[in-house]
């Protein structure tokens, strides 16, 4: 077979796959935040918490709980990464330094798993499982707890009340990632992911060295490290390292986990809407942009000898693996940065000028198509509130989305949106260039220097956590600003999502008129796509034409 | 018990104890029981896929290793040993197939520095392996991801072949034919690339007497 039909039937393959889910596993999920039943187990956890499970809440009380638990995990991770030498299963590694802690702690709670540290020299396995891992599972579900209560603002009619934060915590946790992640566990380690907890071993070689060979509960975390859009690798090499990825068919499945929540959530908001339409436009929309952006990584990397280091090496192999190759390596890189994953299995530093581009450009988009668990979905909700609204402009109409008006108090919310975490990327970027000691942590000369420092501060302000890891990021200055960054960017963002919520759930719908803009139809789907492009390519266009279109034209 | 403090105390309370609950089931139980299931069902994929020799573990087959000269052969000291002409020999590594040391060069695409080191890497194993420098692989010269690939294309162990036949004494067409059967498809036939484990069929070159 040759590579390029391969290629091409490893992304149709994932096509297929994730189009099998989207129903089920979208189903499963609105089914999930809308039954009133629960669980014993649930029952038993709710008494322990002392919450009532039955009262919904305000979107303010909603709100207090997602910042109160999230602080609460990053004080619980910062001081379990601080004591972690004096832990079982530390492997003797010493405590995390304080700034450090700080960034890790802020970043896997935020969903970003930005790591300025390397896990297999860095961690014991304790705080990788019961401290990191952990937070991958709770920070998807807070990010899905998040635009369940928006969907409720579009479907509830003149209420206050959005929904029980710790009620649909703990059902996302326990009934749709806890199970999916077992399952995929399994699978890895059939495919040959470790799960064990022994440290490492000193082994002879065939040519009479020795090496260290790594232990660790590997696939128990590297799952729901994809599932739930997280993206912290167990080792420094993340994906690309062969324990945690160790074939061609890990890889697609870890590529497939990745999308699989965040591409199934429109079929949710679609379901709960009462209107399965609506979520085909949305997804239609992430699907468009996710096809565009593998084709353009795709392309760049296989003809991209035109880089210096393409031409001399004859392909662009710098960075990537031979058992996962160019074709699988791009489609791993696009997916992973329109998803806010981070996870990478290959070397985004050494992509092509327009390659390792469009891998910031996907997270510029912030994350939407698919976007992170929950996150992605609210995210492109607000640009189809602002799409709704450009469309209202052009006729003159009060615009209406899903029956409730988009009014100026909607309007404001889905604005300050919108500019949140432009501002943070920018001003971090710009502080940073500012800075002669931080423009030093560059690895690579030229515009691709400054590509490094623009794709930290986009990692953490979208919360994806890839980097272009050649920049030297474990420095007081950096961890600090790029922690501040990780938490600004997830918490702001989701006060205007809930505020905007609340203010939707108090309207009464408005009545269906042959005035009102149909939200399903192709053409929204067209206006929709264009409001994205247009919103984010003017929003970060300087930034991008001095590191990688500077580094491409050259 | 809880009534008497305020509603921000108690919503922060309520926050820790939900996360010490959620710990204990996704932080515990679970990797406990993936642990469990794993080295019940798949003791040799949980384990590392280990390549053992008389009951010593002589690696994983899913990393790389280094197949230089022994330290006391060098030529002189405080250069890296040079590659073992014996032996296969695996992508350069950034990370000298250390797996506490793992990751990529992270070097730009137009950096100087890697297309001098990519130049010089082909230059040497045109020389190391006596073949003409346009008949280098690209994964030859270029560093992988991990600093732990161990794999290399088909064509650059085929370009080894003669190299290892004359060193160890033995007829290219029995190494070539141990290459052949070392080279692995796509994944399902379509998922990945093909390649050669380095460190397998190094194995099977240590059992080849």
């Amino acid at each position: 077979m040759s590579g390029t039909l391969a290629g091409w039937l490893q992304i149709l393959a994932l096509v297929a796959a994730l189009a099998l889910s989207y129903r089920p596993l979208g189903d499963a999920i609105a089914h999930v935040l809308t039954t009133p039943r629960h669980l014993r187990v649930e029952r038993l956890v709710y008494r322990l918490v002392g919450v009532n499970g039955d009262a919904d809440q305000r979107w303010s009380a909603y709100l207090r709980g997602v910042l109160a638990f999230s602080a609460v995990s990053v004080l619980f991770l910062y001081g379990f990464l601080r004591l972690q030498n004096l832990l079982p299963l530390s492997l003797g590694r010493p405590p995390m330094p304080a700034d450090q802690s700080f960034n890790t702690a802020a970043s896997f709670v935020t969903n970003t798993n930005w790591q300025s540290y390397a896990g297999e020299s860095t961690l014991g396995h304790l705080v990788q499982m019961a401290g990191l891992a952990v937070q991958n599972f709770v920070s998807a579900a807070v990010g899905i707890s998040v635009v369940a209560a928006l969907i409720r603002g579009f479907t509830r009619k003149e209420t206050d009340r959005v929904g029980n934060f710790w009620v649909d915590l703990t059902r996302i946790t326990l009934r749709i990632l806890l199970p999916l992640a077992f399952v995929f566990a399994i699978v890895l380690v059939a495919g040959g992911v470790i799960q064990n907890l022994h440290g490492a071993e000193s082994i002879p070689t065939i040519a009479g060295g020795h090496q260290s060979l790594t232990g660790g509960p590997v696939a128990s975390q590297e799952v729901i490290k994809e599932l739930g859009t997280n993206g912290g690798g167990f080792y420094n090499a993340n994906s690309s390292h062969p324990f945690e990825n160790p074939n061609a068919f890990t890889n697609w499945l870890e590529i497939y986990l990745l999308l699989a929540i965040a591409f199934a959530l429109p079929r949710t908001f679609g379901r709960m809407a009462g209107d399965h339409r609506q979520g085909y436009a949305i997804v239609a929309v992430m699907a468009l942009i996710w096809a565009a952006s593998v084709a353009i990584v795709t392309v760049d990397e296989l003809h991209s000898v035109s880089s210096r280091a393409g031409h001399a090496a004859g392909a662009m192999t710098e960075g990537k693996e031979q058992r996962f190759g160019v074709w699988a390596s791009a489609l791993f890189a696009a997916s992973t940065t329109l998803t806010s994953t981070g996870a990478i299995d290959s070397a985004h530093d050494s992509y092509s000028p327009f390659g390792g581009g469009m891998t910031i450009f996907n997270m510029m988009l912030g994350e939407i198509a698919p976007g992170g668990t929950g996150s992605g979905l609210y995210g492109i909700l607000v640009l189809a509130v602002i799409a709704v609204f450009v469309a209202g402009l052009m006729v003159g109409r009060t615009p209406e989305y899903l029956g409730k008006k988009l009014r100026g108090r909607e309007m404001k919310f889905a604005s300050l949106y919108i500019l949140t975490t432009p501002t943070v990327v920018l001003a971090g970027a710009a502080l940073a260039m500012a800075r002669p000691g931080e423009r030093a942590g560059m690895l690579n000369p030229g515009p691709h220097g400054f590509s490094e420092v623009l794709y930290a501060f986009t990692s953490a302000g979208n919360n994806n956590g890839s980097a272009f890891a050649g920049l030297s990021v474990d420095t007081t200055w950096y961890n600090t600003a790029l922690g501040l960054a990780m938490l600004f960017g997830r918490f702001l963002p989701m006060v205007f999502i809930l505020a905007l919520a609340g203010s939707l759930a108090g309207q009464a719908p408005v009545p269906v008129t042959a005035g009102t803009l149909p939200t399903h139809r192709p053409l929204f789907v067209g206006l929709l796509t264009g409001v994205v492009l247009i919103v984010v390519g003017l929003t970060y266009f300087p930034a991008l034409s001095l590191g990688p279109l500077a580094e491409g034209l050259q | 018990m809880t009534s008497s403090l305020s509603p921000v105390v108690r919503n922060h309370l309520s926050a820790l104890r939900i996360l010490l609950v959620l710990t204990a089931i996704t932080g515990f139980l679970y990797p406990l029981a993936v642990t469990g299931v794993a080295q019940g069902a798949f003791p040799y994929q949980a384990n590392g896929s280990r390549i053992t020799r008389h009951g010593t573990t002589m690696g994983s087959t899913l990393l790389g290793q280094n197949f230089t000269l022994p330290e006391d052969r060098r030529r002189n000291s405080g250069r890296a040993p040079g590659p073992d002409p014996a032996w296969f020999q695996p992508r350069p590594s950034a990370g000298g197939y250390d797996p506490l040391a793992s990751g990529a060069s992270n070097l730009g695409p137009d950096n100087p520095v890697l297309v001098r080191t990519i130049e010089a890497r082909r230059a040497a194993v045109a020389r190391f392996d006596g073949v003409d420098p346009r008949d280098v692989p690209a994964d030859a010269v270029t560093a992988s991801g991990s600093g732990l690939d161990p794999h290399i294309s088909a064509a650059y162990a085929h370009e080894q072949v003669n190299r290892v036949a004359r060193v160890r004494g033995l007829r290219p067409a029995t190494v070539h034919a141990l290459v052949t059967a070392h080279i692995q498809g796509r994944v399902l036939g379509f998922l990945g690339e093909r390649r050669v484990n380095v460190v397998q069929l190094n194995a099977a070159l240590a059992n080849h007497r």
